[in-house]
């Protein structure tokens, strides 16, 4: 659920009795710089436009005026003028601060909403990524003079697949779904290859939904898999739809219910024996960042979520990124171009060269020959590159007809992979994204990055362990990094559901936990309260649950439960409501 | 929970209700209190032939999007447009106007195969 996306019409009946300072009793129409108080809603900034009022105005520009008819066909142009709003910077500047004020976010407080991993970002990477040479560089601009972007992306892709375990990544996918469907394109491409029709892809019972949304899409059927008593893939029931037909299948590990999938060699020997690949859903990859790789645990093909586990700004703050990393049979189908170190480049072959390189996993869990930077563990020649030195993605330059620094050869450029899938995001994908993460991973290094799984997963147990008396815990047995609790006895008991809880826990400060899912655990609350949150908020957000827990029960609680949230800028949503009735947009012409 | 003893029940939370030949079948007062607020029905086309087991449609709610499946082999003869206008009605009366499609059955006698309300308040209570 996201609570930045309660809509506004259920507050028209709500607006309380603070009639004396609401901003539609000012003279003329709302006054866009009062305050707001109470559950009054922030006019929106047309509600808050008055003709001919602008932010400001150019006095004279030098630049001569072209009549619009000169320049644009007359069946291209506008009849009457577009309805823009019309406010003051003044007016302006109020209406975002306020909106701001009433937000939630990760910088405000504890986010514990299971499966989104909204760890707190640190400042030090947007510092990063707002150093004029990154932040202004144009995507077009040559790959010659672009060398040190080229070198971030290349060295985040090497970082990236030692923390995997895979040969090689793709960094232009958006976003999770994205890289889910990218993943799934890339296990097609790999059958048709070989000559195969495969129909099905498995997915578990407790998958996320992406899953078979991106199945779909890819153009294959599901084949659900139950999970077994302990809230883990049942293998008997997995062997049952394996078969000749199977793709492949997608997990994540550990899966929604926080639970270590502790057959994944056995489920991975059993999908490539009937020659069907492995999908590493990334969602949950901060329990065991620097721990184990999925390339250990047999999968082929992994995504990560960039904005969840290396904390690049997401939910509202986004874009996110999702790169997909593959196994060495992959390499040659990843979308292009791809950004490469080139084998006969004049530059720095690395350019960390004169550091001593920093293994990203512990020594003892790297495979010979992997976990630095430095080593060209990928021949080009092996995958049967096309290299266009110095030319950009977007470009059809021949190699050496764009210009360079005197003196120097470039040490980077673009390939297209020999059997690449095409693109799947414009230019490099979400690059200042890409620039955020890199800096994560340097600032932490392996030891940091092994601390924050080994802190989330301490986090998310401590909560199961506290909070046992409070609500019901479906699968008691140590977590990863977030765990299910569930409100039925709540529910059964006192008539307060899962929801109420999560609507309540807004009433104390906090975000919402995730609620109703997985599906598969009846009034689920799924917490994660990620590595960044101190044991004294931790203690906090208990205590509110239990505040919560202990209200539910009194007299009127579950008509209090039912009517909250009670102090927050907007209040409880008529969800069914809104999604029956979908009005998407606004109109504020009288 | 109501759980009306006039017809039959799948363990996967659908009723079938026969009439002759036609057997209608809608989803269980369970199974909507289960799924929350619905607010989106999808429903066969007429003249779809189905086997037991097969996806009639789907039923969405605030919570998840949800799968119905033919409890008995038949063709749809008949879609309840009512709730899928107004799938609030699934919520409200799940047995009566809340119903989501009648099925043309060869051999109504398949119905015997499924479960009588007894043993359908058995499963949702254990």
């Amino acid at each position: 659920m996201s609570e930045g996306a309660m809509g506004d019409q259920a507050m028209g009946d709500q607006a309380m009795g603070e009639e004396a300072f609401t901003t539609a009793a000012a003279p003329g129409g709302r006054a866009a710089s009062a305050p707001l108080l109470g559950h009054e809603a922030e006019p929106t900034l047309f509600e808050l436009s008055r003709p001919g009022r602008a932010s400001w105005q150019l006095r004279t520009t030098g630049v001569p005026e072209w009549p619009a008819e000169e320049l644009v066909p007359a069946e291209h142009r506008r009849t009457e003028p577009v309805a823009l709003a019309e406010v003051s910077e003044r007016d302006l500047v109020a209406h975002f601060t306020r909106l701001s004020h009433r937000q939630y976010s990760v910088d405000l407080g504890a986010y514990p909403l299971g499966s989104c991993t909204m760890k707190y970002n640190p400042k030090v990477c947007d510092t990063v990524a707002a150093l004029p040479g990154l932040a202004l560089t144009h995507p077009a601009t040559p790959a010659s003079l672009a060398q040190g972007w080229l070198a971030l992306l290349v060295e985040l892709e090497e970082a990236l697949c030692e923390i995997t375990g895979m040969a090689a990544a793709t960094l232009q996918p958006a976003a999770g779904a994205a890289g889910e469907l990218t993943g799934l394109l890339l296990m097609r491409a790999y059958h048709a290859a070989r000559g195969e029709d495969r129909r099905r892809v498995i997915i578990p019972d407790s998958a996320h939904g992406t899953n078979p949304a991106s199945v779909t899409l890819g153009g294959y059927e599901v084949t659900t898999v139950p999970s077994d008593e302990r809230g883990c893939v049942d293998m008997a029931a997995l062997r049952e739809v394996l078969g000749p037909d199977v793709a492949g299948i997608m997990l994540t590990n550990p899966n929604t219910l926080g639970l270590f999938e502790e057959d994944i060699q056995a489920i991975a020997a059993a999908v490539h024996e009937v020659g069907g690949l492995l999908y590493y859903d990334g969602a949950n990859l901060n329990a065991i960042l620097g721990v184990v790789r999925p390339g250990d645990m047999g999968f082929d093909i992994v995504h990560m979520n960039l904005h969840k586990t290396f904390a690049t700004p997401h939910g509202g703050g986004g874009p996110g990124a999702g790169p997909v990393a593959v196994a060495e049979h992959l390499v040659e189908l990843l979308p292009g171009p791809r950004p490469v170190r080139l084998p006969d480049g004049g530059g720095r072959q690395s350019s960390r060269q004169g550091d001593e390189p920093r293994p990203l996993v512990d020594g003892d869990r790297r495979g010979p020959g992997e976990g630095h930077y430095s080593g060209d563990h990928r021949s080009l020649d092996e995958v049967d590159m096309r290299v266009d030195a110095g030319v950009g993605p977007s470009q059809a330059l021949p190699a050496g007809t764009v210009p360079h620094p005197a003196g120097t050869r470039p040490a980077y450029g673009w390939v297209v992979p020999a059997r690449s899938i095409g693109r799947v995001h414009s230019w490099h994908g979400n690059a200042l994204v890409l620039a955020r993460a890199l800096t994560y991973i340097e600032v932490h290094g392996a030891d940091g990055l092994r601390r924050v799984a080994e802190r989330a997963v301490l986090n998310a147990n401590w909560l199961r362990v506290r909070l046992r008396p409070t609500f019901d815990v479906p699968f008691d047995r140590p977590c990863m990094h977030e765990v299910v609790l569930a409100a039925a006895t709540l529910r059964r008991r006192d008539g307060v559901r899962a929801l109420d809880v999560a609507k309540r826990l807004l009433e104390e400060g906090f975000h919402a936990p995730t609620v109703y899912f997985p599906l598969i655990v009846d009034e689920a609350l799924m917490i994660e309260p990620t590595e960044t949150e101190s044991p004294q908020t931790l203690e906090a957000l208990a205590q509110a649950f239990e505040r919560i827990v202990a209200d539910a029960s009194a007299p009127g609680g579950a008509e209090r439960a039912a009517a909250a949230p009670r102090t927050t800028p907007v209040r409880r949503v008529d969800e069914a409501r809104a999604a029956r009735t979908l009005v998407p947009t606004f109109d504020a012409r009288p | 929970m109501e759980t009306p003893d006039d017809r039959r029940y799948s363990s996967d939370h659908e009723w079938a209700l026969a009439d002759g030949s036609r057997v209608r079948v809608g989803i269980t007062d369970y199974a909507q209190d289960a799924l929350g607020d619905v607010v989106f029905v999808d429903l066969p086309a007429v003249g779809k032939a189905v086997q037991a087991g097969d996806v009639l449609g789907e039923v969405e709610s605030t919570k998840s999007v949800s799968e119905v499946y033919a409890p008995v082999a038949g063709t749809v003869v008949a879609v309840n447009g009512g709730v899928a206008d107004a799938p609030e009605k699934l919520n409200r009366d799940p047995y009566g106007d809340g119903w989501l499609c009648e099925l043309e059955v060869a051999d109504t006698s398949v119905l015997g195969g499924l479960l009588d309300a007894a043993a359908y308040r058995a499963l949702t209570e254990s």
